[in-house]
């Protein structure tokens, strides 16, 4: 027998620039495909076959090329002034005499998001809104993919054909469908006016409630297919052994379904509150003038205020706010999983 | 196959409870049905099973064995009949309220709890304290030797160890019945082996009634006290092993445990306690022993096993128990030989001869013309 060949000691994935990243360097290695250029270094080495190298190659130049270099461009132009030109800011680069390059950063748009409490307040009441938002898409949405997926099989694709359906209409007409529902003399009004519920119609338009039915409406598929196809994968032997160990129905769900359920609470959960930050047409259609949302502030410093730098800065730190708790979120997902690996006494 | 030398020897007499009038059963199942559409899967079954046994539910897959053992542990409602279990009706009682814990054929371990957790899982159902539960806890992990383990997660471990903690989860709370559903069916053949004889420890060592579903007739006749045969939603037979390899009541029953040359003929006489059979198929008279009389002229079947028959190239003097044919294959398999001989009508009957010296000069080989020959004793009757 021939021994086993011996591998040299090839690190995979050597540590690239100083050891504990900082965040800035955690993103730039997250955008510029940091993993497929680890497979590339691995390619040249033999430890990583083309074919799979081939795979992983398109989903990341995909991401680079209408993820990546957008988010350079409005990260250059976050850095730089607005002036009334066209292109309406100033450039990064700028060539003095004497063939000096002169590079101009403007922290200004940042600052000013610090500064102006219009921004900070937009963004809270973003996350607010989209928190509020997520739980009530997870209140409705658990039972109904738990219905779906206890229902006889003849009924699940129809059922799940229903949830999937309002996807066939445009997005735009649903929401605007909303208004002819909840204004003052829309339906709701004029349905509760009728059985004498109330004597004057509520204001239910142009406020953060509206802005939560439409969310709430919008996301609910998202909610209910990530946790359907959780919940239909459960193993219904686990239930019966919990019964035939002397738990009840109502206590099997809380201690063995739910807990089994969590990989599509938290996808449903990621999938509604994400886009749920950033909503600019809901609250623009549904929400009034109170309802400070980011992506409603970014619009208006885009379109109205025409100052591309300032709006820039806001997409920016939207996605660094999204981006680090994702980022850290999934790092201690990943240590958990770790952690049960070498679970042993 | 030799089937019946692993057969489980019970040193006492006293631990047959079915042959002692006075016992009262543990489990009671009354002309239980239950029908899946227009399918009876289980087919007005009646059975009594006693305390201490190891009892087999045996029979090809799709014969109601596992719904028969899903109702004694409530996961299904017989449409008819009654399950009585310690005196109990348990008919339509849930499966939470019952004092029977079974051990499901995918173990069911809970992946998201560590073993320890999984076994204490139904401890904490019943309300029971911290330390009882730990103490619990421990002495099972003991039981099926897991010390180590009791950190792990189900994922972590390997198919016997996940094995065990499903054994151990199941007798955590003391049942009064465990429920057992092919627990070796996801092992390799090795620790199969090995595994019978640990349950069948720890069922001694506990004393808990065992029932115990299988496909394998093996397994069944290695660990039980008594087998029940089942096919087609009914019970065939029901007996000890040796019982139900050396007097089975049907045909099937015979073809199913070890292997079987099964003949049909008709009754001609009766005498001394021997049946006189004729076969016209393979033109020959059989006298059997049989306990009980037969009308001249029924139908029945001679069943004769593979190791009970001799075969020899001496023609013998008498014309009763004796089939003459010709060698056709021989097959060697170290401790046994066994050859299948070609009757006239190219019926091919299988006889198994004990390997005894290391170098018999067999006189025996192929295309061969031999005599097989059997006592009345060793034949079996069956009626068809």
């Amino acid at each position: 027998m021939m021994p086993p060949p011996v591998h040299p000691q090839v690190p995979l994935s050597p540590p690239p620039g100083p050891s504990s990243p900082t965040l800035i360097g955690y993103l730039w290695r997250w955008l510029l495909g940091f993993p497929f250029v680890v497979r590339v270094r691995g390619l040249a080495m033999g430890t990583v076959s083309w074919g799979r190298a081939l795979v992983t190659a398109v989903p990341f130049l995909w991401l680079l090329l209408f993820f990546g270099l957008p988010f350079l461009v409005v990260l250059k132009l976050s850095f730089s002034q607005a002036v009334l030109a066209q292109p309406p800011y100033t450039p990064l680069f700028s060539w003095a005499e004497d063939g000096i390059m002169v590079l101009r950063i403007n922290f200004q748009n940042y600052l000013l998001l610090v500064q102006d409490s219009l921004y900070w307040v937009a963004y809270l009441n973003s996350l607010r809104i989209a928190a509020i938002a997520t739980v009530c898409c997870l209140l409705l949405g658990y039972p109904m993919a738990y219905a779906i997926s206890k229902a006889k099989a003849e009924f699940r694709i129809p059922l799940l054909m229903l949830i999937i359906l309002p996807f066939w209409t445009s997005f735009l007409i649903r929401v605007y469908a909303w208004i002819g529902i909840l204004k003052n003399n829309g339906l709701l009004n004029n349905f509760l006016l009728w059985l004498g519920v109330i004597d004057d119609p509520l204001p239910l338009m142009h406020t953060d409630f509206s802005v939560l039915i439409g969310i709430v409406y919008s996301y609910l598929p998202f909610m209910v297919l990530p946790l359907y196809a959780t919940l239909s994968r459960m193993d219904e032997s686990l239930l019966e052994a919990a019964a035939d160990l002397g738990c009840r129905p109502g206590k099997a769900f809380l201690t063995i379904t739910l807990p089994l359920s969590m990989p599509g609470v938290i996808a449903g959960s990621m999938l509604v509150f994400i886009p749920s930050v950033g909503e600019f047409v809901i609250p623009d259609l549904l929400g009034g003038p109170n309802t400070l949302m980011i992506g409603k502030v970014l619009w208006t410093e885009f379109f109205s205020n025409k100052d591309w730098p300032v709006a820039s800065a806001v997409a920016v730190a939207t996605l660094l706010l999204l981006v680090v708790p994702i980022v850290r979120f999934q790092k201690a997902q990943e240590e958990t999983a770790k952690k049960t690996e070498e679970g042993r006494t | 196959m030799p089937v019946a030398q692993g057969a489980r020897m019970r040193a006492s007499q006293n631990l047959e409870a079915w042959q002692d009038p006075k016992a009262r059963p543990i489990v009671q199942i009354e002309n239980v049905t239950k029908a899946f559409g227009s399918h009876y899967a289980v087919d007005s079954v009646s059975l009594e099973i006693f305390q201490g046994e190891f009892f087999s539910l045996l029979g090809a897959s799709g014969c109601g064995k596992t719904t028969l053992l899903r109702m004694l542990a409530g996961l299904e409602t017989p449409d008819s009949g009654h399950i009585v279990i310690d005196g109990a009706d348990m008919t339509h009682v849930p499966p939470y309220r019952r004092p029977v814990n079974m051990m499901f054929q995918s173990y069911a371990l809970f992946p998201h709890m560590t073993v320890e957790q999984n076994i204490a899982f139904g401890l904490k159902q019943e309300g029971a304290s911290k330390a009882q539960i730990k103490e619990r806890v421990g002495e099972m992990l003991r039981l099926v030797r897991l010390e180590p383990y009791a950190k792990r997660r189900p994922h972590q471990l390997s198919g016997g160890q996940r094995q065990r903690v499903a054994l151990a989860r199941s007798l955590a709370k003391h049942p009064r019945l465990l429920l057992l559903d092919e627990p070796l069916g996801a092992l390799d053949k090795k620790l199969r082996e090995h595994t019978q004889f640990e349950l069948v420890n720890i069922q001694e060592q506990l004393g808990t009634t065992f029932i115990m579903v299988t496909h394998d007739q093996e397994e069944a006749m290695t660990m039980s006290t008594r087998i029940a045969v089942m096919d087609e939603g009914r019970i065939l037979q029901i007996g000890s092993p040796s019982t139900i390899y050396e007097y089975p009541a049907t045909r099937y029953v015979a073809d199913f445990i070890g292997s079987v040359n099964l003949f049909d003929g008709r009754v001609i006489s009766e005498e001394g306690g021997l049946v006189f059979v004729h076969c016209d198929e393979v033109g020959a008279t059989m006298a059997i022993a049989h306990g009980e009389p037969l009308i001249a002229g029924t139908p029945v079947s001679v069943a004769l096993r593979p190791e009970k028959m001799t075969v020899t190239d001496i023609k013998p003097e008498s014309d009763v128990n004796v089939l003459r044919g010709v060698v056709s294959e021989i097959a060697y398999l170290g401790d046994v030989s066994i050859y299948y001989v070609a009757l006239p009508n190219k019926t091919l009957v299988h006889v198994q001869l004990t390997n005894l010296a290391r170098h018999t000069s067999s006189p025996l080989t192929w295309e061969q013309e031999v005599w097989l020959t059997w006592e009345p004793e060793n034949g079996v009757v069956l009626q068809t």
